[in-house]
């Protein structure tokens, strides 16, 4: 038959697409690994004395001299992280939100709808704690422990980090979040290889499940290795 | 085998609806779920009550007519589709919800049967190859290896159910939209139209108001045809490459 | 009553004889030029004046897929309908094995011809030489339409497409797409269709259904149709209506078919005046899963290649009905097709396998639950097969199969025998059409299953899909043309009195189901007309059985219309609605079957009447009688239900490119 018919394409508006905001999720969520996995590392100096941590601490703080000015790369860092954190919680409550109106009657029999419930309140309860985390160890430096106050415990990283920790309350609240951090990565780093669209065989799957809980383990073990051995004491 | 059944009944799109109990008797392990209903319908004709409306049409499960959730199982218990679950796979005594698909973007036309009419418009968004009838070279042209013509093949095998979407806990329908994009860019006469095409769709999915994935996977869980995840990746990875280009 | 000279139907005042009908539109010639020929005739139409031509296509499947598709592409205005929720799921999605072609890509001697000598033979003389060569001739076309559409036919390591053997020829031209064929090629249809939906060019009317035809001026110009969702009656205007509504085969309640598959479209043109042409050609399928109980809704079909290493058989001795097969000793196991056909064994043509399955089951010797006052089914057994393959090489071979038998039946075929059984699977009849695929009344236009034109009296496996398509994409398209070139006709005025008509029958008809409020369900009705269709009009029929079915139907339809019980309204969804208008013209139909097969007094193909058998029980045909295709004309009935007396035209068939021959399988 004669051609009466071509196909017109519509407009692109990708970027706007629900997998737009999961390509912006998948890209901040990575970005916190690899925060995670230096921060995991750094942490970890803890084991090896006062000395090496502080020392890396100040580290931290001087890379990059003289190109960049005293905490350049450390600023450098926390402009990134916290552009990534917004990003990340703006794309994770849009989706929530859609995925709420995308089925405004519930089953009255349900079985899968709790499997967003770790991700999207494991992943808000992570807000929070790095709220607390961040006014502890970062932005207003206070000790919990009351038994070790005053301005040597928090002008020195080593021993603020261990007075908090030899306080079992705040220990636990660690743990919760690691706890959560673990069921958020191990599948975040799935899910973000999945969105990236590097699982596109069977293989390639079945590596990033693997990976994702890898990454969770080696992180939040790495991560409570230190808080554990000061609260057993095995750090002073 | 006695069952109880608690059935959504809504009278029409507009309607409330409501889970209504039914008791069934002497069900005999060998009907089917979808044969089931029609004795209980044929019980409610006699009585006087309007019968149960749900869809079904070929009962082999290859339609993708039917589709119920059962008990909070998308096409129930097996994977298979509801008019080949068979009452074996239930026990005498049994408490069986039966609800229609939920979506927003899957309206209630009556009782448990829902409108699909947005999968139709996803692949009118662009899930074709664009071809007209007589302009196609021999079909022995562009030979396709053997590794992309089964995968394109294990995509298309979709029956366009739904119960990706019901499954969802975002009610997304990527998973069905991920199988036609593999399947057509799996082949070289899908080339052409690939960044286009998923563009469009995925446009199209997101106007019609189905959520986001956040690749649960209950989707690939609940499918009848076993299409796996990894279809989703693809998807995405397509559309990464049309934002690019 | 047995006296084969004298014709039952006429004496019994059933049909009157008509006129002969004549296919004026094959070019004369030489059946290899008619195609050319009748293309090159066929008027044009300027593409600017396609956009104001309307065309509805009423079906969705591969046949009226593809129409809509082409005709769409070409610039027409069309209007397509279907009952389903979404084209897809048209029941053309069903077809498992595969789609011929003569492509010769295996280079084993096909060629078109011998695909046109193979459909005639294989529909035992009954067919048009010139239908069926086009079909041959168009079929190359389809597989490279389909490759460039997406359609994923298997593939060798090659990269190059894969063709098996199927249906007992002996050339490998069967294109497939693992046993999902029909699925395959009617998406690759439904998705070039919702491309022409999205160029504005088609339009797409989900969940409507057919009810009637509006014939005005002696011309097909539109359809009444029932919105299933709102329930309101429509009435759609165009310049030619094309019916793509597939087989009736639903006629008989147990089928391989789908649930909604229906004769309406068909039998409310018929009622206007197109003919139905040999109704009663039927094909039943050897190898399907039993009737389980009495709740059987449809029947499952078992691919055809389970026969080649399957072994077919049933006890010796009824008591030996019920037992474990297992514990039945070889020597009480009557391999029966192995016995009568020692030559071909478990590989006869389907008639025959069928027919012979029922009759060792009406002696009382058939296996599985009992159905009414019989076991109907014969075991099909794999020990054998698994002792001399292996039990893997089986797995590998019909491993799909074999799981499919398991989650419908419950048991494990590996280790006791499958049980199967025939089923209704195809008609062959359907609304008589000429070369261009028009049926009597000028404008409306018959394809696929629809239609009668090319199978005669069976059809070949693999070759169903291939007409649809054939249809739907290359002919009807261009012979469509020669028919519209004539229009735009008159706009048909809302008042218009066959408009009028056409409405207003369907009102009354849908408010008359709905307040008769009887005692039974429609589907009782259904289930009670299949059962008398299987009984008499099934596998064997005889003048007798013949006879007593026509009784007993007209009874049933005298009830339906007194005593079915139809309840909900008339303006929501009613699947009861729905079903019983279907089985209130299954009603009508199922006494022309009757008819059609009480007066073709021969066996041929899918017909067997017991009258009319060699010495050794095979069928006989009488071509110097029955060398016609019967085209029947609607009897005139009057009230709801009333059928009148059919008139029967005979189409003489001829044959120049092919000799006659007696089928023979010794
Ligand atoms: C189990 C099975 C396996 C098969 N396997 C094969 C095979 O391997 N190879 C092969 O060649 N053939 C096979 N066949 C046969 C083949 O599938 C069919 O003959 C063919 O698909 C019919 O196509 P169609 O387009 O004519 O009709 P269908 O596909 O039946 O489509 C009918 C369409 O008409 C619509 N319709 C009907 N009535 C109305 C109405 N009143 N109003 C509105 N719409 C209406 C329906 O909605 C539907 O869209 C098989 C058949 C069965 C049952
Ligand atoms: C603001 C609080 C947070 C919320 C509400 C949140 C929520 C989510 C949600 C809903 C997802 C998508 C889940 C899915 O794909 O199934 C996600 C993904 C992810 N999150 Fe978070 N998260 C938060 C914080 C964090 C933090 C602090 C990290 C780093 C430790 C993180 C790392 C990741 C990663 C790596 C992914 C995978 C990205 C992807 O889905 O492609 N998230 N988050
Ligand atoms: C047991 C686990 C953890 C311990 C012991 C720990 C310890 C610390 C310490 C001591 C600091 C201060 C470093 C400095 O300023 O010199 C710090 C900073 C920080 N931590 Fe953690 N942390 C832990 C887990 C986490 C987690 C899970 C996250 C994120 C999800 C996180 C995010 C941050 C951030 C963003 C900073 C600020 C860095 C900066 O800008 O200075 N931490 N952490
Ligand atoms: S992907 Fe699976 S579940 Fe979803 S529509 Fe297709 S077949 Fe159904
Ligand atoms: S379950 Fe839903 S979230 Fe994505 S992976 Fe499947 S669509
Ligand atoms: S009715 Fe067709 S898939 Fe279930």
């Amino acid at each position: 038959m004669s051609v009466a018919t071509t196909t017109s394409s519509r407009p692109a508006t990708a970027r706007r697409t629900t997998i737009g905001l999961k390509i912006l999720m998948a890209g901040t969520g990575l970005v916190f690994v690899g925060y995670l996995l230096l921060h995991m590392f750094g942490n970890l100096k803890a084991l090896a004395g006062e000395e090496a941590f502080n020392d890396y601490a100040e580290n931290l703080r001087t890379v990059g001299e003289p190109f960049l000015p005293y905490a350049g790369l450390l600023w450098i860092v926390r402009v990134v992280l916290l552009l990534s954190l917004v990003g990340h919680a703006y794309a994770a409550y849009s989706l929530w939100a859609r995925a709420g109106s995308a089925r405004r009657t519930k089953y009255a029999a349900v079985k899968t709808a709790a499997r967003t419930a770790w991700m999207r309140w494991g992943g808000t309860f992570l807000l929070l704690f790095v709220v607390w985390h961040l006014l502890q160890f970062t932005i207003v430096k206070f000790s919990v422990n009351a038994d070790k106050q005053g301005p040597d415990v928090q002008q020195n990283p080593y021993e603020l980090v261990v007075a908090s920790f030899q306080v079992p309350w705040n220990t636990l609240i660690y743990v919760l979040a690691m706890v959560a951090l673990a069921f958020h990565l191990s599948h975040g780093v799935f899910s973000a290889s999945q969105t990236l669209g590097l699982t596109g065989s069977a293989q390639a799957y079945r590596r990033a499940k693997l990976l994702g809980h890898a990454v969770a383990v080696v992180i939040v073990g790495g991560f409570l290795v230190p808080p554990f051995a000061i609260l057993f004491g095995l750090i002073k | 085998m006695n069952l109880t059944l608690k059935i959504w009944r809504q009278a029409g799109p507009r309607h409330p609806g409501e889970l209504v109990t039914y008791k069934v008797k002497d069900i005999s392990e060998d009907m089917s779920f979808l044969e089931m209903l029609d004795v209980l319908n044929e019980e409610l004709n006699a009585k006087g009550e309007e019968p149960l409306a749900f869809d079904s049409d070929c009962r082999e499960g290859i339609c993708g007519s039917c589709g119920l959730m059962i008990s909070g199982d998308a096409h129930g218990p097996e994977r298979t589709t509801t008019c080949q679950l068979h009452m074996r796979s239930f026990s005498d005594g049994d408490v069986i919800t039966v609800e229609p698909w939920r979506a927003n973007a899957f309206p209630v036309i009556k009782d448990l049967v829902v409108d699909r009419g947005a999968f139709d418009r996803i692949i009118q968004a662009g899930g074709y190859i664009s071809v007209n009838t007589g302009s196609a070279p021999d079909a022995h042209s562009t030979p396709v290896p053997k590794e992309n013509a089964d995968r394109a093949f294990m995509a298309a095998e979709c029956i366009g159910c739904g119960a990706c979407v019901a499954a969802c806990p975002n009610a997304s329908a990527m998973l069905f939209m991920g199988a036609k994009v593999t399947h057509l860019s799996e082949l070289p006469q899908g080339q052409p139209e690939r960044d286009a095409r998923v563009v469009s769709m995925v446009d199209q999915h997101d106007h019609e108001g189905f959520g986001g994935c956040t690749n649960v996977g209950a989707c690939s869980q609940a499918c009848p045809k076993g299409i796996p995840q990894d279809v989703i990746s693809t998807l995405n990875k397509d559309l990464r490459g049309a934002l690019r280009g | 009553m047995t006296d084969t000279t004298v014709n039952a139907g006429i004496t019994h005042g059933l049909y009157t004889d008509g006129d002969p009908v004549a296919d004026t539109k094959a070019p004369a010639g030489p059946v290899q030029d008619m195609w050319t020929t009748r293309k090159f005739e066929a008027a044009l139409v300027n593409p600017a004046n396609r956009r104001k031509l309307d065309v509805i296509i009423v079906g969705t499947g591969l046949a009226g897929g593809s129409a809509a598709a082409t005709l769409g592409e070409a610039g027409y205005n069309v209007k397509v309908f279907c009952f389903q929720d979404s084209p897809r799921r048209a029941h053309s999605i069903a077809a498992q094995g595969g789609i011929n072609a003569a492509k010769n890509y295996k280079e084993d001697g096909d060629s078109v011809f011998r695909l046109f000598y193979d459909t005639v033979k294989g529909g035992d003389y009954r067919s048009r030489e010139s239908n069926v060569y086009r079909l041959a001739e168009v079929s190359a076309n389809i597989i490279d339409q389909c490759v460039a559409q997406g359609v994923p036919f298997a593939r060798e390591y090659g990269g190059l497409l894969d063709n098996r053997s199927f249906g007992g020829v002996q050339v490998s031209r069967t294109f497939y797409a693992r046993g999902q064929t029909g699925q395959q090629l009617l998406i690759g249809a439904y998705q070039a269709l919702e491309r022409q939906v999205a160029a504005g060019t088609v339009q797409q009317y989900t969940r409507h259904e057919m009810l009637e035809l509006v014939v005005a001026d002696g011309r097909a110009r539109g359809i009444v149709a029932r919105d299933l969702v709102t329930g309101e009656i429509e009435t759609h205007a165009a310049d030619a209506v094309v019916l793509a509504s597939g087989g009736y085969g639903n006629v008989f309640y147990l089928s391989t078919n789908a649930m909604g598959s229906n004769v309406t479209a068909s039998w409310r043109a018929h009622r206007k005046g197109a003919y139905m042409a040999n109704p009663c050609y039927t094909q039943i399928h050897p190898t399907c899963i039993p009737v389980a109980g009495e709740h059987q809704s449809k029947l499952t079909l078992m691919s055809e290649s389970l026969r080649n290493d399957g072994r077919i058989w049933v006890p010796k001795n009824r008591e030996d009905c019920d037992k474990d097969p297992r514990d039945i000793p070889e020597e009480d196991r009557d391999y029966y097709l192995e016995r009568i056909y020692p030559s071909f064994g478990n590989l006869v043509p389907r008639d025959i396998a069928s027919r012979q399955a029922k009759n060792v089951c009406d002696e009382g010797r058939g296996v599985g639950p009992m159905v009414g006052d019989f076991r109907r089914g014969v075991y099909l057994d794999f020990a054998d097969a698994i002792a001399r393959l292996g039990k893997a090489a089986v797995e590998s071979k019909y491993g799909n199969l074999f799981d499919m038998y398991a989650r419908i039946t419950g048991e494990n075929p590996y280790e006791t025998p499958m049980r199967i059984y025939p089923a209704v699977h195809y008609v062959m009849g359907g609304l008589w059409v000429d070369y261009d695929l028009q049926s009597t009344i000028p404008g409306l236009f018959v394809t696929g299953e629809a239609n009668f034109s090319d199978h005669g009296a069976n059809r070949l496996g693999a070759s169903a899909l291939m007409q649809g398509l054939a249809d739907g994409y290359f002919v009807l398209p261009n012979t469509i043309r020669d028919y519209l070139a004539k229009g735009p006709f008159e706009p048909l005025a809302p008042d218009h009195p066959a408009v009028v008509e056409a409405q207003t029958s369907v009102e009354e008809r849908t408010a008359r189901l709905l307040a008769i409020n009887g005692e039974r369900s429609v589907d009782s009705f259904h289930k009670e007309l299949g059962a008398i269709m299987w009984e008499y009009c099934g596998m064997e029929r005889s003048e007798e059985g013949l006879l007593k079915a026509i009784d007993l139907i007209r009874g049933l339809r005298e009830e339906f219309w007194r005593n079915v019980r139809v309840l909900g309204a008339a303006d929501t969804l009613n699947q009861s609605l729905e079903k019983a208008g279907r089985v209130a013209d299954f009603l009508e139909l199922g006494e022309l079957m009757c008819i059609d097969a009480l007066h073709r007094r021969e066996s041929c193909g899918g017909h067997f009447r017991a009258e009319s058998q060699t010495e050794d029980g095979e069928a006989l045909r009488h071509d110097d009688e029955f060398l016609y295709v019967a085209a029947w004309e609607f009897g005139g009935g009057e009230g709801l239900g009333e059928t009148g007396r059919p008139v029967l035209h005979k189409e003489d068939l001829v044959y120049e490119a092919i000799e006659l021959k007696q089928r023979s399988y010794k």
